[in-house]
């Protein structure tokens, strides 16, 4: 068991993932779709509802738009993650996940990799968004845009870590409409995705509080600071530790001793 | 391909007093059999009889809790990746990637077992050329029909050489002549290469005569060995009448 055959098999895994996303268009499109009409319809239509006062990372007065644009990579990262969580899903009830169990690869090494393939794809993904939003004037210092590398990757691991965890419990494909309602909306609308935590406060202090402790927030917060260059050790930190308990925790789900695995065979 | 090396055991596949439940039903109770090198064995039981259960538990799906399952002499649940490397499966549904071509398929796997691109694009073309499959090599894998797939599966499952390949009701589905020459190429490879072979089915007539069988019904082994075995045992003329007096009695 050499390092090389684990750098063939992660390469054979992510590969195999990218070129699949490449070539489903009808994915790549409505992946991008969904900020994008955020950015266009919702955000343009808020503008002027809701003021935005001078908070870091920001230094000036910012359109809502402006304010909105990480919060959609976030959605964009969250929607993957949970993408991917799908497909393990359906992979293990259409069976191709037996071939990826049956190598003779330790499981939490084949979990990282599926994790790596999803965040690239995701990663890929925000790239193309950001491009079209500098058209649309939305435009961040142009270090920025390597700065939230890093941190599209741990925002990536961390909300496929959660998408991997929510998998090893689905048992199948129909319950997967549960995951929308209960993870994805409440993830997404109790953050600071689309409104400052400081507005949160005004309206509702339990909102408040759901949205500072909440993780998506947290990735957030880290790819905003991180597209004006800056770094916000709390949002890192959260985002950090978030990653290792849900990967863990998926780690332990997919172990064929301990996890569900077996529960899931009495079918 | 087809031994597990000089160093290790004659037994390609060793199973020894296997247990298994789940949470309500016992799956399968005190199963005991192994498997040789160049042997194929036919393991005949009808649905629900635990073949699905004992081929998760061979392929770590499931882990082993009582009893214990041994490839080429290592332990499934101690060693788990050494014995992976020397099995071969071919599950009961098709598991390809129907947007990737042939290759792309067998490359993901070869890439699985570590294996190089160079040694892989070699081990590709042997085995698709075994197959009558090498010339379509770059169509896609939704383009072929029911019994090529099957062959594209058993060629990816044989890429890495393991000492025994496992087989879960691969002909299900198919049309006559696909399924005899699965039969037929599965065989050969037991003889020719030595490989170790272990299939499991409900349809007798994929018995050839040198086969040895293992008939499993509620999760117990109610009879094995070779055919005349078998037919003693069970006090019968013919497998199909010995399966069917198994599925009748409870004890034999």
């Amino acid at each position: 068991m050499s390092l090389l055959h684990f750098l063939r098999a992660m390469w054979g895994i992510v590969g195999r993932e990218l070129w699949r996303f490449i070539q489903q268009k009808e994915r790549f499109i409505s992946a991008l779709v969904r900020p994008l009409i955020w950015l266009f319809v919702f955000a343009a239509g808020f503008r002027n509802t809701l003021g935005m006062a001078i908070a870091p990372p920001y230094e000036t007065y910012i359109l809502y738009e402006v304010y909105i644009t990480p919060g959609l990579i976030g959605m964009i990262q969250l929607f993957n993650g949970m993408q991917s969580s799908l497909t393990m899903v359906y992979d293990r009830e259409m069976g191709s996940m037996r071939i990826l169990l049956v190598s003779p690869l330790p499981r939490w090494f084949l979990l990282i990799c599926k994790l790596i393939a999803g965040t690239a794809v995701s990663i890929l993904q925000v790239y193309v968004f950001l491009g079209i939003a500098w058209f649309y004037d939305i435009q961040a210092p142009l270090q920025g845009y390597l700065l939230i590398l890093p941190a599209l990757i741990l925002d990536g691991l961390m909300l496929g870590a959660l998408g991997l965890l929510l998998s090893s419990f689905i048992r199948q494909l129909e319950n997967f409409a549960g995951v929308m309602n209960f993870v994805i909306f409440p993830l997404f609308f109790m953050s600071t995705a689309l409104y400052p935590l400081w507005k949160i406060q005004e309206s509702s202090a339990l909102l408040h509080n759901l949205a500072s402790y909440n993780p998506f927030s947290q990735g957030v917060e880290l790819i905003r600071f991180a597209l004006y260059g800056q770094f916000n050790q709390q949002a890192f930190i959260y985002t950090l530790a978030a990653f290792i308990i849900f990967m863990i925790a998926a780690i332990i789900g997919y172990t064929p001793s301990k996890g569900m695995m077996t529960r899931k065979g009495g079918d | 391909m087809g031994s597990c090396g000089k160093t290790m055991t004659a037994q390609a596949l060793k199973v020894e007093d296997l247990s298994f439940s789940y949470a309500t039903k016992k799956a399968l109770n005190n199963v005991s059999f192994s498997v040789a090198a160049g042997e194929c064995t036919i393991l005949l039981g009808q649905n629900g009889a635990g073949k699905s259960t004992l081929f998760s538990l061979i392929t770590r799906l499931y882990d082993t809790r009582a009893g214990k399952i041994e490839l080429c002499g290592f332990d499934v649940k101690q060693q788990t990746r050494l014995a992976l490397a020397k099995l071969g499966v071919v599950f009961q549904q098709t598991t390809l990637d129907l947007d990737l071509t042939v290759t792309q398929n067998l490359r993901y796997h070869a890439a699985l077992h570590g294996m190089s691109r160079k040694a892989a694009n070699l081990r590709i073309a042997e085995e698709l050329e075994r197959l009558n499959m090498l010339e379509r090599r770059n169509e896609k894998v939704r383009q072929l029909n029911g019994g090529h797939k099957r062959r594209v599966e058993i060629a990816r499952a044989l890429l890495h050489q393991p000492a025994l390949l496992l087989l879960d009701e691969p002909t299900v589905g198919l049309d006559m002549p696909s399924r005899q020459a699965i039969v037929e190429h599965v065989h050969k490879l037991a003889s020719e290469h030595q490989l170790a072979v272990l299939w499991a089915t409900h349809l007798i007539d994929e018995v050839y005569p040198e086969d040895r069988l293992l008939m499993l019904h509620k999760g117990e082994i109610k009879a094995k060995g070779t055919i005349s075995d078998v037919l003693q045992i069970t006090e019968t003329d013919n497998i199909g009448a010995a399966f069917k007096q198994i599925a009748k009695e409870t004890v034999l």
